[in-house]
């Protein structure tokens, strides 16, 4: 999320349209990612902003997309406008930007231990995946159920596209990684 | 040719490329020869129908004539399409579609380096945004060349015969025209020319290692950019654009 520009408040006044902002957040932080239902769409850092006018008459949500085809965006946009209509928020608009370009690095650790209770390995820091190896691969995922790192890729590509399959020789488990992206 | 504006032709070619490319992938979707790789093409026909999306309504925007993706793709005939010949190409056998696939990702890669660099903003977003994508798709395409090409007898076998027959149709990778010219001239797009260097290092190394050996011979003729196709482009159009022609309008 994006840090809040500080605006000053004249004589002591209480500042209406960042307070609705705040509480704006606090509903989109209960929207779920209809793909990783343990995550909001504000933990995910797809919600980049919130902007209420100051007449306090509307308010702008502005959402950048996980991937460019991410087949999700359409229900996270309505539910996104859903979730703000009913509580009580009027003329709802949701902008969407590409840059800068989504990425992981944007997860908070709170929501990484959430994906790995989830079963769900959270992503890597991205910087470190760069470079493109041009051939076989070697990477080490821990295995989100037990923690070992004997494990193997079964496929770059999972059931989305910000997941990729893995099995775990340990335990045996197969689970997925969200992709360092 | 055309007298449509330069960055409108522009973005055509770049959103029809990963367009037909991604209908051409998405044709595997329940034929793939093992699930993973059924999932994992479906899933690169998504990535690139996502990017077609983004560029297609860039260029609708651009142009001004009230088009949007939607429009763009489904109602335009085939001399409108500007994608290159090598991505309209029948899906072969699964070397054919994996040895294109990494000739296209390894261009895509240079390429869109170079626009995540563009003087317009927009495409340089775009661009950025989908060379996060296309890194994952050519390590994918690159390993599977590896894996086949330095396989059995039998494919390494199909992955020479596929890099025979498509590497003639890699010299439509640097044509340029006026349009290129144009938007060169002011930083929005690279010398494609200049992309060739790089993209011969990096598609010799993975062929040599994948014991396989670069085609002599001349180039296939191109056109894909002036709206001259292969016979195979209009089949693809009209799978591809039946539902919504007859139902135009439609919403479900």
């Amino acid at each position: 999320m994006v840090e809040k520009r500080q605006r000053s408040t004249l004589n002591g006044q209480r500042d209406l349209p960042r307070e609705a902002e705040a509480r704006a957040l606090a509903l989109l932080d209960r929207v779920k990612d209809p793909e990783v239902p343990v995550l909001s769409v504000v933990e995910l850092g797809i919600v980049r902003d919130v902007e209420v006018d100051d007449a306090g008459a509307g308010i702008t949500v502005t959402v950048t997309p996980t991937y460019s085809g991410c087949p999700a965006m359409r229900v996270i946009e309505e539910e996104i406008v859903a979730a703000l209509e009913a509580g009580g928020f009027r003329a709802v608009a949701v902008k969407v930007v590409y840059a800068p370009a989504w990425t992981t690095d944007w997860i908070p650790e709170s929501a990484r231990e959430k994906l790995r209770a989830y079963g769900i390995a959270p992503p890597g820091d991205v910087t470190a995946e760069q470079l493109v190896p041009l051939g076989p691969v070697v990477r080490r995922v821990a295995c989100p159920f037990c923690g070992s790192n004997d494990t193997g890729t079964t496929s770059e590509f999972g059931a989305t596209a910000c997941k990729s399959l893995h099995v775990c020789r340990a335990c045996r488990q197969p689970f997925e990684h969200f992709k360092a992206f | 040719m055309t007298m449509s504006p330069p960055l409108f032709e522009y973005l055509l070619r770049l959103g029809d490329d990963r367009l037909v490319l991604g209908h051409r992938l998405s044709e595997w979707c329940g034929h793939g020869p093992i699930l993973e790789e059924d999932i994992a093409t479906a899933n690169l026909a998504l990535d690139l129908l996502g990017q077609a999306t983004l560029f297609l309504r860039l260029a609708g925007q651009v142009e001004g004539a009230g088009r949007d993706e939607d429009a763009l793709a489904y109602w335009r005939d085939e001399t409108g399409f500007r994608n290159l010949q090598l991505v309209e190409l029948p899906r072969g056998d699964f070397g054919f579609t994996t040895m294109r696939q990494f000739l296209f990702d390894a261009w895509s890669y240079h390429l869109l380096e170079a626009l995540s660099r563009s003087e317009h903003a927009e495409l340089a977003a775009i661009a950025a945004k989908a060379q996060k994508e296309n890194r994952y798709h050519l390590r994918h395409s690159s390993e599977w060349v590896l894996r086949l090409g330095d396989g059995t007898g039998e494919s390494r076998a199909r992955m020479q015969a596929a890099l025979d027959e498509l590497w003639p149709w890699t010299g439509e990778f640097w044509y340029q025209d006026a349009v290129d010219a144009s938007l060169r001239a002011e930083g929005i797009a690279p010398d494609q020319e200049a992309l060739r260097v790089p993209w011969e290092a990096m598609a010799n190394d993975v062929i040599t290692r994948a014991t396989l050996t670069v085609p002599g011979g001349p180039m296939r003729m191109t056109g894909g950019r002036a709206g001259r196709h292969t016979e195979h482009l209009g089949h693809l159009l009209a799978e591809m654009q039946i539902v919504a022609r007859s139902h135009p309008g439609g919403k479900w």
